[in-house]
């Protein structure tokens, strides 16, 4: 038996939980903890079985994603004001991908969730009960899985992969060091004490990320199986 | 008791006026700016539209009818913020009287009509100051809609309630619209004892009222402008 389908608060007016027969699983985790890889290969083990997935993401929607990006890309907007909007982001996401495919069954692969947006916020000085009454939109995943990869590690990442350090990322806007490395090194490393304690709260499973990518993968198949099988 | 919300803690004052469509608010709020400023005192006015960056994307949502309930509310508190922490807040600190024409109770009020929970929508605009004053302009609902009614040809989408699908007919939708806002104004104006002002009488009894109540709720002399007038 699975357990019945909730919102974490009262959610979308005039949303029945019962039609959506689907499974949403969160994947979570920093950037360069190697999310996209392992999306990738989820997608082709479960479309292997016959399943259908839905991928969603952050900034993805179609009402507000553009000017999202406009917003960042200045950094003109306050954390609240940029909180709300990528609020809005996941809102518009969920009622007009995340819900009509779980109702037609699709497995939804959501490449982040409420957690990172709730874990960023609270980085820059939001309360947990505030984000907690917004985001009780939200619809309670059947699985949400941490990719856990420790700040020095990520940044061995980047620099291997010859990428830059990315603004926001590096925790910029809140002004803990001029010096990129030692504020991504902060950043990062506040967000994942912030992890922690939405973990204590949400009880996400936490998953090594810091293995090569197959052993990972073979740890999350493990996970979702058991999720899939619950009620077939 | 029953809280009012966040109490204004800053030196500024607060004063935000409310009312349906027709109900004179503006004419009401202009005047009480205009008697402030010509009598020397520093005086801030901010009404309620939209910034550049929402308004693009609620014409998207509007012209692809993407806009839920959720989401219609995400996007107006996100635009309600960037304009309260840009606009409202510092001129508060700043030691302003703030004059709002609209404050976060147009968002209640139509959002909990179009059926999001009111306790959702109150903590979602829970960061912004309660008013020192909030002036509620109240007439009989059919008063209120001959004015607007009259010479208005044609009633757009969304200001005619029209996504609530309570008539095919514009004008007959924006009248049972209209109806279903003024009943949750009055359940505010309760809730958050609001200053009622009788708006069925000549505009000259009214902003003398109006003048009469901010002289004695206000201490004004502390907010006598000190810069010379010329440089104002």
């Amino acid at each position: 038996m699975s357990r019945p389908r909730t919102f974490y608060g009262k959610g979308i007016p005039g949303v029945a939980t019962r039609d959506l027969k689907g499974k949403l699983i969160v994947l979570e985790g920093p950037d360069g903890s190697g999310r996209s890889t392992q999306i990738a290969m989820l997608t082709e083990w479960l479309e292997r079985r016959g399943h259908a997935v839905e991928h969603v993401g952050l900034k993805r929607s179609t009402l507000v994603a553009n000017e999202l990006a406009t917003a960042k890309q200045g950094n003109v907007l306050s954390p609240r004001t940029l909180s709300l909007f990528y609020a809005t982001d996941f809102a518009d996401q969920l009622e007009h991908r995340i819900l009509p495919a779980l109702r037609a069954g699709f497995i939804v692969l959501a490449d982040r969730y409420i957690y990172t947006l709730m874990a960023r916020d609270m980085v820059r000085g939001a309360d947990l009960p505030w984000l907690q009454s917004v985001y009780s939109i939200a619809l309670v995943p059947d699985l949400v899985l941490y990719l856990r990869v420790a700040p020095q590690k990520l940044m061995e990442r980047y620099i291997y992969r010859g990428r830059e350090l990315d603004y926001w990322e590096s925790g910029m806007d809140i002004g803990y060091s001029r010096s990129w490395y030692d504020s991504f090194i902060r950043y990062q490393s506040e967000l994942h004490r912030t992890f922690n304690r939405l973990q204590a709260v949400y009880g996400f499973l936490t998953v090594n990320g810091m293995r090569v990518p197959r052993a990972v993968t073979r740890d999350l198949q493990t996970h979702i199986e058991s999720v899939i099988s619950r009620n077939g | 008791m029953q809280t009012l919300g966040l109490r204004n803690a800053t030196p500024g004052k607060l004063i935000a006026v409310e009312g349906l469509d027709g109900s004179g608010k503006s004419t009401q709020v202009y005047l009480l700016k205009r008697w402030l400023e010509l009598s020397g005192y520093k005086v801030f006015f901010t009404e309620w539209n939209s910034s550049e960056l929402v308004r693009s994307a609620t014409r998207r949502g509007k012209k692809q009818n993407l806009l839920t309930p959720t989401t219609f509310s995400l996007i107006h508190c996100t635009d309600f913020a960037d304009r309260y922490e840009r606009n409202i807040l510092p001129m508060l600190k700043a030691g302003f009287i703030v004059l709002a024409d609209r404050y976060k109770f147009t968002a209640l009020a139509r959002d909990t009509v179009r059926g999001c929970p009111q306790e959702w929508v109150d903590q979602l605009y829970s960061f912004a100051y309660h008013p020192d004053i909030t002036f509620y302009f109240s007439l009989p609902l059919s008063t209120a809609l001959d004015r607007i009614l009259v010479g208005r040809p044609a009633l757009k989408y969304h200001e005619a309630g029209m996504d609530l699908g309570l008539s095919p007919d514009p004008v007959e939708s924006f009248r049972m619209f209209q109806g279903r806002i003024h009943k949750a104004y009055e359940a505010l104006a309760r809730r958050y004892r609001f200053t009622r002002i009788d708006s069925n009488r000549p505009v000259e009894a009214i902003q003398e009222e109006v003048r009469a109540i901010l002289r004695d709720r206000i201490d004004l002399a502390l907010y006598k402008t000190t810069v010379p007038r010329g440089w104002r």
